[in-house]
């Protein structure tokens, strides 16, 4: 079982930054009748959603967010040794985003850089990969970049999915000190629920062919998408996070040694607000614990976390918290960590 | 169990107006859908403690099938 604990590590500063081009879901009807809209956007509870015009980039999202919080911060850039970039849709295949991130951000050639191809569960992932190369002392900062274009990689006419997605990116610092304290980690995989949540083809085992770029019905609900759209099953995904979610944070909260009435706020992943809100119930937990932010930016995948403590925690977040996070989805990879904050910087949330 | 599981069915699936059966298939219901299957994951769950794994849910047909199924699970 993959439990780790940390000591002396923390979360210094975080800035977030969302596309300006805001989607009304209401009124996204082109492709579905206005009623069957209402009901879907009534259930998911998302009013509005971030699109990435064409061009802009996850990484564009999360240089945006890095320039921001590095001059609200202060940071001298030089002191950055290793940049982590976190996405599921990154500029290229080869390389990877993180070095085109190190030179653009203007971060030295000593700077590590690496991505993370991990969905809704790789804040924590990453967090818990930032946290362990700083216990190895050979890293003064680290500048961890999650960001999302997901609006892309479902098709509009699959109601299963077409009303649920947004784009966002975030940065965070991640720094040592003493006033961290410990901190706490849970890494799980399901590898045997891969068809839950996946796209099929444009990989290299169903490499991207005329056939697997033509729009196809894929359901007897008329759903239509290509082979190179991503699909979710949302029933089977809710029966997933109900059998490992709660366990797995009822499991982090006894590695960390607190009752989960001692944890000031519970930030789980922004999938769609029905699901979230039977979570909530289902832990006993009062709404005022758990922030959320689906409403505005909808699911931004591994970003959603990060970014509702930026845009809804913006004056709690300066004050000592102690945190659970928890991050559920594609692959099946879910991650729960307890983090100490002794008060985090946050910026104001960018838009570009 | 099956008047309490016929409920929450109707109330999931927003069913009014006629009675349920214990051999229909709810997957024929014009109320049936992805949004209303949630719902009942979710009474599965809170009323019965029970949760079916998706693999064997999209075996089930019948209420007369959900219904043994619910009760197996509920007793272990």
């Amino acid at each position: 079982m993959a439990l780790i604990t940390y000591r002396h590590t923390g979360i210094a500063g975080l800035a977030a930054a969302v596309p300006a081009n805001t989607i009304d879901n209401y009124a996204y009807t082109e492709h579905f009748e206005a009623d069957a809209v209402k009901d879907v956007v009534d259930k998911v509870g998302i009013r509005e959603r971030r699109f990435a015009p064409a061009g802009m980039c996850a990484s564009d999202l999360c240089f945006a967010a890095a320039e921001k919080l590095i001059a609200d911060m202060n940071i001298d850039k030089s002191t950055i040794d290793l940049l982590i970039f976190i996405s599921q849709t990154p500029d290229y295949r080869m390389p990877a985003t993180s070095i085109i991130l190190q030179e653009r951000l203007g971060l030295p050639k000593t700077t590590a850089a690496f991505d993370i191809s991990l969905g809704c569960s790789a804040f924590v992932y990453g967090l818990s990969v930032a946290f362990a190369f700083m216990q190895t002392g050979g890293f003064r900062r680290i500048l961890l970049l999650d960001g999302e274009t997901r609006s892309r990689v479902y098709h509009p006419k699959d109601r299963k999915t077409a009303f649920l997605f947004g784009d966002g990116g975030v940065a965070a610092i991640i720094e040592n000190d003493e006033k961290y304290g410990e901190s706490f980690f849970s890494l799980n995989s399901d590898g045997s629920k891969e068809s839950l949540i996946k796209m099929d083809a444009g990989g290299y085992r169903n490499p991207s062919s005329p056939e697997t770029l033509m729009e196809k019905v894929v359901d007897e609900q008329g759903n239509i998408r290509t082979d190179e759209h991503g699909y979710m099953n949302g029933a089977d995904v809710f029966n997933f996070v109900l059998l490992e979610i709660p366990g797995n944070i009822r499991a982090t909260l006894k590695q960390s040694g607190l009752e989960q009435d001692q944890i000031d706020y519970f930030l789980f992943h922004q999938a769609n607000s029905y699901m979230n809100g039977y979570l909530a119930k289902k832990m006993k937990l009062a709404s005022e614990k758990v922030p959320s932010c689906i409403e505005y930016f909808g699911n931004t995948s591994s970003v959603s976390i990060p970014l509702t403590m930026v845009s809804q925690m913006k004056e709690t977040l300066p004050q000592p918290q102690k945190l659970l996070l928890s991050g559920f989805g594609v692959g099946m990879s879910w991650a729960t960590c307890v983090i100490n904050s002794p008060g985090m910087f946050i910026s104001d949330l960018v838009e570009l | 169990m099956q008047e309490k599981l016929f409920e929450l069915i109707k109330e999931s699936l927003e069913i009014e107006g006629r009675e349920l059966e214990i051999n229909d298939n709810f997957r024929d219901y014009p109320e049936w859908d992805s949004l209303g299957q949630l719902s009942i994951i979710a009474a599965l769950d809170e009323n019965f403690g029970v949760v079916i794994e998706g693999a064997e849910f999209s075996k089930i047909n019948t209420l007369g099938d959900l219904l043994a199924k619910v009760g197996s699970l509920s007793e272990s």
